[in-house]
């Protein structure tokens, strides 16, 4: 691609490396310039993340930044990195909630730093490959690979149930992703077999003839690989544990990025691979997704945890982007990729906020706070504006993508997106219920009285995260327009391969802004 | 009357030699070192080995051009030189000397037996290098014998131990036994054919001969042979005796070089020999590999020896190997290659960190001895850790590409079955490999220990075996190549 001037995705992955390499000679003991360090080398990901959004071309469809080179040449497995409209959300996500997370460290991590950060850039680093990586094998080894360090965040630096939740997510992950590796291993050879070239390369194995009957077992291989990840309902049993007990940090990422990557799995690989088994599977995902929008709702609504709470709304939230997704139209599907992007900002900022009351507090049942909003007011301020996101409030960045997504719904399944927006309806109920028990009232317990508000580090934090949360729901356009090529593209595949299969009537393609969209659906 | 001797050509036996005078010179320069310069042994051992990997790297191109068939023979068909022979003279010259190292570090260098242990490490090395460029079913015996026989006495090393005792008992019972199955087969398959030359064997069935019910019986004892030195269920029951009691070292030179050695042979004999009954003998593995990989995995689950779960380990990942055997072809006969490399770097590199660990000082095997040790030990620990996680097939790792080869060869053959339930065990294998890490990041030690400092020989193999397994992990394609290079001397 023309505009590249250099390998800027590798450079984004190899830099976190650079910083963990330069981290390991840093004396354990200099715990401030270790944090120093770490805030830097993610920061820097950042602006080069920056780079990368500026220059994207939103008028093509297919893969920018291009890199390729020579890896496994005899099992026709290459080194091939690029971005499209569906990547390039996710990615600016993870780089900008890296440091963010990095940031919120500083405090909250009092033992063993150096490990600790090196555990966040190598983190940093297998995210950013999962969602650049256009090779099914480099794919596997980043989507495999970036368990490592979250084993570690989670169990080392975890709760008080913290190898419990730590296994539990290794174990869960692996058993979905090795039949994923099966697969990938089959769909190559099928390939083969009816081109006569083994490859890896996903552009090429998009599009190849496969029998409808193999079709559905290899989508079903991938989809619960990326429903385990997502999580929907019933594979999501891990989440809440793994929430609880991970550091603040790494319940942000693990929110915010890595649940993503289940969500884009469906978009990268799941769809574009097997159109017709995806059009077949989609009645059945799409009731599992309204499932986990509903029983997360309600399960969240009877929490006393805080992080659980919160836990149990990312799998309302996901059902969500799963819904769109799988409504297979384009508003659903943006509404879906823009939802990522949202469910990362205001769940991230939800976590930080319920990290920032545990130093104070030591603890994050609901019942022991109260009142808090007279003596944390800049805290219960940040703290509304993101509980509103979450609820998808007009003005800020929930409410475009949730409703791009029931838009979508509406028009392919009509009982889906009534039942989805009863999703939106309790999630109002638990998280202003929530919201009203934590911040309003009377103060159960006096030491809620004598708390320092949030000060100019925990400030820094949380002004990028509402900034762009108010900035997407105001003009969403700028992301969308950069979707629609890809997103137009992934459907039209979708669409010429299942010709022959019925599947629902679509709207003709909108191609203007946000209040198009919207007109367009009147 | 006049003595036809063979014709030899001595270049087969090239790497061979050095590895032979070496075990005999270590024997004899003991006589003459003062105790404070023992740790020479190790050394003359350290360049025996070396002086043998030169030799067999010399010979890799060579071998290319010597004739049409990749290959040449020394006295008649009975050794091997092809490129597979020398793949395994270069591995287990890489056990040998990583080996070496760990003992170096395990071994009290004051003892007075350091000759008898190097050279009984460096005559086992032969036999096995023996088995593995075999081309006559009498040479692989030999090599057999040759190995074990060395390795029982080394399992007795700690002859004031009575588990050494013990485990050096049972493994010459049980491998005596082993033993005798294999000869019986080869006498019945002798008796069927009128020859134990591979190719010849090939040959025969080739013809049209159908598979006379005593040729059979004799392959099946064959495999019971090899089921028994690859320790494969329900041939397994010796081995985690055997490789708990023997010495740290010795077991860990078992582990990988037993295995290579053997499926060295196993391979040539099943490519070579046997290709016309794939579908017979793929029946059999078939369901030694399903039990092999399960009974190691669910068992190795329970352990809280460290090396006797690095035993129950090591039989699983027999199964693994088993997978490729019956994928057969050269896809899984090269897989099997890459993965017997992962294998060992993995395995000696685990058993370096132990022996690093513990240093010349009381044994600590138990898993809650490494508690804490991750903030303690932070290097060794990490490379600790990068060892469990290839165990685990977990990326970037050598384990997850050698899996990886294995289970796409297992499809290649269109075995999806056996493939699901590998990659099934090995999310099972995840939980005790990273109990490992658990008990060393995720809990601190009950009482401080002393630490000692670790021996610079031990750690110089971790450091080797680390890069090793990372560089496969990353890099997987310049060794993969070699593989099938070699496996295409046998498989065609």
């Amino acid at each position: 691609m023309s505009q590249t001037g250099g390998p800027i995705l590798s450079t984004l992955i190899v830099l976190p490396l650079l910083g963990v390499l330069l981290l390991t000679i840093v004396d354990g003991a200099r715990e401030g310039l270790i944090k120093r360090l770490a805030l830097a080398v993610s920061g820097l990901d950042l602006l080069l993340s920056l780079i990368v959004y500026v220059r994207f071309d939103p008028a093509k469809a297919g893969m920018q930044f291009v890199e390729r080179a020579l890896w496994i040449p005899s099992i026709g497995s290459s080194y091939f990195l690029g971005v499209d409209g569906i990547s390039l959300p996710l990615l600016l996500l993870t780089t900008f909630l890296t440091p963010i997370a990095i940031l919120a460290s500083f405090s909250g991590i009092a033992s063993r730093v150096k490990a600790y950060m090196i555990c966040m850039l190598l983190l940093q680093s297998g995210m950013i490959g999962v969602f650049v990586a256009l090779d099914l094998v480099l794919f596997y080894v980043f989507w495999e690979g970036m368990l490592i360090p979250m084993y570690f965040l989670i169990g080392v630096w975890g709760g008080s149930r913290r190898i419990y939740a730590t296994l539990k997510f290794v174990l869960y992950t692996m058993a979905g992703s090795v039949l994923m590796l099966l697969a990938m291993i089959a769909l190559a050879f099928l390939h083969q077999g009816s081109t006569g070239r083994l490859t890896f390369d996903l552009l090429e194995l998009i599009g190849g003839p496969i029998p409808y009957g193999t079709q559905l077992w290899l989508f079903a291989a991938f989809a619960l690989a990326f429903a385990i990840k997502v999580p929907m309902f019933p594979f999501h049993t891990w989440l809440p544990d793994a929430h609880v007990e991970a550091p603040t940090a790494g319940s942000v990422l693990l929110a915010g990025v890595l649940l993503k990557m289940g969500t884009y799995g469906f978009l990268r690989f799941a769809l574009p691979l097997f159109p017709e088994a995806a059009v077949a599977f989609a009645p059945l995902i799409s009731v599992l997704a309204v499932i986990s929008i509903l029983y997360g709702a309600l399960v969240s609504m009877v929490q006393d945890d805080l992080k659980r709470l919160i836990a149990y709304s990312s799998v309302s939230h996901l059902g969500f982007v799963m819904l769109g997704i799988f409504a297979m139209n384009l508003q659903a599907v943006e509404g879906s990729i823009l939802q990522m992007v949202n469910h990362g900002l205001s769940t991230g900022a939800l976590f930080l906020l319920v990290g920032m009351i545990y130093e104070r507090r030591h603890t994050r049942m609901i019942e022991e706070f109260g009142g808090l909003s007279r003596t944390l007011p800049r805290f219960a301020l940040c703290f509304l504006i993101v509980t509103m996101s979450s609820i998808g409030l007009p003005g800020l960045n929930g409410f475009v993508g949730e409703f791009l997504i029931l838009a979508g719904t509406f028009r392919v399944h009509k009982g889906f997106a009534v039942l989805a927006t009863l999703g939106v309806i309790l999630a109002a109920v638990y998280m202003l219920w929530m919201w009203q028990r934590v911040m309003w009232g009377k103060s159960r317990r006096a030491e809620n009285l004598t708390l320092d508000d949030i000060g100019r580090r925990e400030m820094a934090i949380l002004v990028p995260i509402i900034l762009l949360i108010l900035w997407i729901g105001l003009n969403p356009n700028p992301l969308l327009r950069r979707m629609d090529a890809s997103v137009i593209q992934l459907l039209e595949g979708v669409r010429s391969a299942t010709s022959e299969v019925r599947i629902p009537p679509s709207p003709p393609f909108v191609k203007g802004g946000w209040g198009d969209l919207v007109r367009s659906t009147n | 009357m006049e003595l036809v001797l063979p014709q030899i050509d001595w270049a087969p036996f090239a790497p061979l030699i050095p590895v032979a005078l070496g075990g005999l010179t270590t024997l004899v320069t003991d006589l003459f070192l003062p105790p404070g310069r023992k740790y020479l042994i190790a050394i003359l051992s350290l360049m025996a080995i070396a002086v043998s990997i030169l030799l067999s790297i010399g010979s890799w191109g060579p071998v290319l051009d010597s004739d049409l068939g990749m290959v040449r023979y020394g006295i008649h068909d009975a050794v091997v030189l092809d490129r597979f022979s020398l793949f395994f003279y270069l591995v287990l010259g890489l056990i040998c000397m990583l080996t070496i190292l760990l003992s170096m570090g395990y071994l009290d260098t004051a003892a007075a037996d350091q000759g008898e242990y190097y050279s009984l490490l460096l005559f086992s090395a032969l036999g096995m290098m023996l088995m593995a460029a075999g081309g006559d079913l009498i040479v692989i015996f030999l090599g057999l014998e040759t190995f074990s026989l060395a390795l029982y006495t080394l399992a007795g090393f700690w002859k004031a131990d009575l588990r050494s005792n013990e485990s050096a008992l049972k493994y010459l019972l049980l491998g005596a036994f082993a033993s005798g199955f294999f000869l019986y087969g080869i006498a019945l398959i002798y008796g069927a054919t009128g020859t134990t030359m591979l190719r010849q064997i090939a040959a025969f069935l080739v013809d049209g001969h159908p598979p006379a019910p005593l040729f059979m019986i004799g392959g099946g004892l064959l495999l019971v042979g090899f089921g028994f030195k690859i320790a494969s269920v329900p041939f397994h029951m010796w081995a985690p005796d055997v490789y708990e009691g023997a010495p740290t070292s010795v077991t860990a030179f078992m582990i990988a070089g037993t295995k290579a050695a053997a499926f060295a042979a196993f391979l040539r004999v099943f490519l070579l020999a046997l290709p016309a009954l794939h579908v017979q003998w793929s029946v059999a593995i078939w369901v030694l590999a399903v039990l092999t990989m399960t009974v190691g995995n669910l068992v190795a689950l329970v352990q809280s020896n460290i090396k006797r779960m690095l035993a129950y380990s090591s039989i699983a990942h027999a199964g693994y190997l088993l997978v490729a055997l019956v994928a057969g072809g050269s896809s899984g006969g090269a897989s099997i290659l890459f993965y017997l490399v992962a294998y060992a770097l993995m395995n000696l590199g685990a058993f370096a960190v132990i022996i690093a660990l513990q240093g010349h000082e009381q044994e600590r095997l138990l898993l809650t001895d490494y508690a804490g040790l991750g903030w303690q030990r932070p290097v060794l620990a990490a490379c600790m850790a990068v060892f469990m996680f290839s165990l685990a097939g977990i990326p970037p790792t050598a384990g997850f590409m050698g899996k990886l080869y294995i289970f796409s060869a297992a499809l290649e053959g269109r075995y999806l079955g056996l493939a699901v339930i590998g990659v099934l065990n090995s999310v099972v294998s995840v939980y005790f490999y990273l109990r490992v890490i658990v008990i060393m990041y995720m809990s601190e030690a009950a009482s401080p220990r002393s630490l000692v400092p670790a021996s610079i020989a031990a750690v110089l193999a971790v450091v080797i075996s680390v890069l090793g397994t990372l560089h496969l992990g990353l890099f997987p394609a310049g060794l993969l190549d070699l593989a099938r290079q070699s496996i295409a001397a046998v498989a065609g």
